[in-house]
């Protein structure tokens, strides 16, 4: 049971007057920066919650034109490889099985056009969850049936779906299983960081954080000499982390600091890493619109792999092909923004997207889109 | 590829789709000078009286949830269609589309529910259809209830009235249904102040159109929300609407709720919620008496109209910022985190 407490977002995360003098601030540090450097400064939000907060609360409005917030590869549904989408919706299309899932993967087109929407409407059994593990229930309300939870997402949503697995293991449920795509955010920031870049700050995931602790991202500042901030997901948090990364880049101090301190350790949550330890392992994984990069994600673990259900159902890999003339790579990149691409807002929209930006609700696309971000 | 060949849940959520399917297919088909005006009531002239007409159908699972029922809202639904165009509504039509081993107590304690708030409403159930169906056709209980009601004279409520400097006010905190039934359906176990705000407007909106009958346009909003329907106020009077978030009535528990399941409050459903558009000279007037009201105490004004080239509904948000609100696209789902 969950309590809500009386009001868990505090009036002073989205103050207008705070938020007036912090941009004062930040306008005062970009010229310094600029005034030294005479180039731009990019920063990357990584996390998908953060792009939507920022395009939700309007702030880039108030940015000096020097500052520009790229989106970075942070958003679940939009790093999941198209190949992999094909293969749930071959999964979905078998004869007693019981799709589950987080509600965004419903509207994920696999290569043919289809989704998980338009397969249900075909007869498909497919359920959205809030907890994966309501899919244990559902695994022992229907026997005959074979029960499979959609594993995607990062170091957030991994230690929950590995939970359920060792529930799975330690009640001897064998008609339950889940497709393991989980995806680690260290490396894909390694990805970002190619010879050349021109990423000047990154604002980290506040969710992941909490469970991989800071001190995970110490090679970014002490080998790419990248600032860093780990961030919350209020407006104020955002700003915050900003401000934070402006005085690194003033102070040449690159470094890893946390303005979500509320929340996230340097070692993060011992259990949740334990956990993810003992059920999952690390793999290659394949990046949607990236590709595949090593040791980039996390696959079952030998002891738990009989919950893998593309073993289970056999189910061979397919070649990711994405669709022609969309650039949602050099923008998961930070290469280039929504607004750069010709199909956005007029081919491309949230109710018929082309590319993985677009599907997502958190993808960098649909929150250009939803709340305006074009102007 | 456009996945327009099948009926998808979005055609039914209130929001574009929903947008698209009534005026691509039923008003192309139906086109007829009342229809058209896309009205929450449809306006009949009988001899030299005013009638206004509506029609309704309500499906939510659970059929039950805190603060009401399908019963209730079925009743409350058709009452507010009425009362938004300034009708007094007469009496209700009901049709139960009923499931084959749907519980008699179930029935009775909705049935009951609906006389209830047919009384508070002052409207009588004149007459009904009940139509049995096969195990799995239907979930449990299915109602359709229209409407009639009278308008006075002196009442012209419409979209078309809607001019610049107009001052937008609901009449209380947005998202508590919607927030509510999603809660019930899938027992995500969120306790505290949340119940479904299902209520007959027609005695508030009856008190504010008596003192003020010049109110230009008032609008229920159900499905989709407050967004899509400033939405579908913009498209329809070529008017920009510019709303302060700080401004829009929400409750604490329901800003939470909505913020832990990523859902944007703007588009969640309500049941006891309008959105009354009045010239600016008038909002202080009209604010007090909805404030008097057990259904408007806790109306704010929320924004104002402005013309601009390209109509469209922006929302200043509490940092200052300023953001498109957009037409619903889609369901809301869920994010993963």
């Amino acid at each position: 049971m969950i309590k809500i407490k009386n009001k868990f977002s505090s009036p002073l995360w989205s103050d207008s007057l705070m938020a007036s003098n912090a941009f004062k601030e930040i306008k005062k540090l970009v010229a310094q920066i600029y005034a030294e450097t005479g180039e731009t400064i990019n920063f990357m939000e990584v996390c998908g919650t953060h792009t939507m907060s920022i395009a939700a609360s309007g702030m880039r409005k108030f940015f000096p034109k020097e500052l520009k917030m790229l989106s970075g590869p942070g958003c679940p549904v939009c790093v999941t490889s198209q190949g992999d989408i094909d293969r749930i919706l071959e999964i979905a299309a078998i004869k007693d099985v019981i799709i589950t899932t987080f509600g965004e993967m419903m509207r994920v087109k696999g290569s043919s056009g289809k989704d998980l929407h338009s397969v249900r409407e075909e007869g498909a059994d497919i359920r959205v969850l809030y907890s994966p593990l309501d899919a244990l229930r559902i695994a022992s309300e229907n026997k005959d049936k074979k029960i499979v939870f959609i594993g995607v997402g990062f170091e957030t949503t991994a230690p929950i779906i590995a939970q359920t697995v060792f529930h799975a293991h330690n009640r001897k449920i064998n008609n339950f299983f889940i497709t393991p795509l989980f995806k680690l955010v260290p490396p894909a920031l390694k990805a970002v960081l190619p010879d050349g870049h021109k990423i000047s700050g990154f604002i980290l995931p506040g969710h992941v954080s909490v469970v991989i602790g800071s001190k995970s991202y110490n090679f970014v500042s002490e080998k790419h000499k990248v600032p860093c901030v780990v961030a919350g997901f209020e407006p104020m948090d955002i700003i915050g982390g900003i401000n934070m990364l402006l005085l690194q880049i003033l102070r040449k101090t690159p470094k890893v600091e946390t303005e979500y301190f509320r929340a996230v350790t340097m070692d993060g949550n011992k259990s949740a890493q334990e956990i993810m330890k003992k059920v999952l392992k690390v793999a290659a994984a394949e990046w949607r619109a990236i590709g595949s990069i090593e040791k980039s994600g996390l696959v079952l673990s030998d002891a738990f792999k009989r919950f893998d259900a593309f073993k289970h159902f056999k189910i061979k890999h397919y070649a990711s092909k994405e669709p022609k003339g969309c650039i949602c790579g050099k923008i998961i990149m930070g290469l280039a923004l929504p607004a750069d691409c010709r199909f956005f807002g007029n081919k491309c929209t949230p109710s018929d997207a082309i590319g993985p930006c677009m599907v997502s609700s958190e993808g960098a696309c649909a929150a250009w889109f939803k709340y305006g971000g074009q102007q | 590829m456009k996945n327009k060949e099948k009926i998808l849940l979005a055609h039914g959520s209130g929001g574009r789709l929903t947008h698209e399917l009534v005026k691509n297919l039923f008003i192309k088909k139906f086109s007829n000078k009342i229809l058209n005006k896309l009205d929450d009531s449809a306006e009949i002239k009988i001899k030299n009286c005013r009638v206004a007409f509506t029609t309704d159908s309500y499906v939510v699972d659970p059929i039950e949830f805190p603060g009401g029922d399908m019963g209730r809202i079925a009743v409350c639904g058709t009452v507010n269609d009425l009362a938004v165009k300034g009708a007094r509504p007469l009496a209700i039509s009901v049709g139960f589309i009923l499931e084959e081993g749907f519980e008699m107590k179930a029935l009775e304690r909705i049935v009951s529910s609906m006389k209830k708030a047919a009384k508070e409403a002052g409207v009588e159930i004149v007459t009904g259809d009940t139509k049995v169906v096969e195990k799995g056709k239907a979930d449990k209980i299915f109602i359709n209830t229209s409407g009639i009601g009278i308008i006075e004279n002196k009442i012209s409520l419409s979209a078309s009235k809607i001019s610049i400097g107009d001052s937008i006010i609901v009449n209380g905190n947005i998202a508590d249904h919607g927030v509510t039934v999603m809660n019930a359906r899938n027992n995500l176990g969120f306790k505290g102040a949340i119940k479904s705000d299902g209520a007959p407007l027609n005695g508030l909106i009856k008190k504010i159109l008596s003192s003020c009958p010049r109110v230009k346009c008032i609008r229920d909003l159900t499905r989709g929300g407050l967004g899509t329907s400033l939405n579908e106020l913009a498209d329809a009077s070529k008017l920009s609407m510019l709303i302060n978030q700080k401004d829009i009535p929400l409750s604490p528990s329901i800003e939470s709720a909505s913020a832990l399941l990523g859902l944007d409050p703007l588009y969640v459903a309500n049941e006891g919620k309008i959105v009354l558009f009045v010239k600016k000279s008038e909002e202080k007037k009209v604010l007090k008496l909805m404030r008097s009201h057990k259904y408007g105490r806790n109306a704010k004004i929320i924004g104002s109209v402005l013309k601009e080239k390209k109509p469209q509904v922006r929302m200043r948000t509490l940092m200052g910022g300023e953001r498109v609100v957009m037409m619903l696209e889609g369901d809301q789902l869920p994010r993963i985190c």
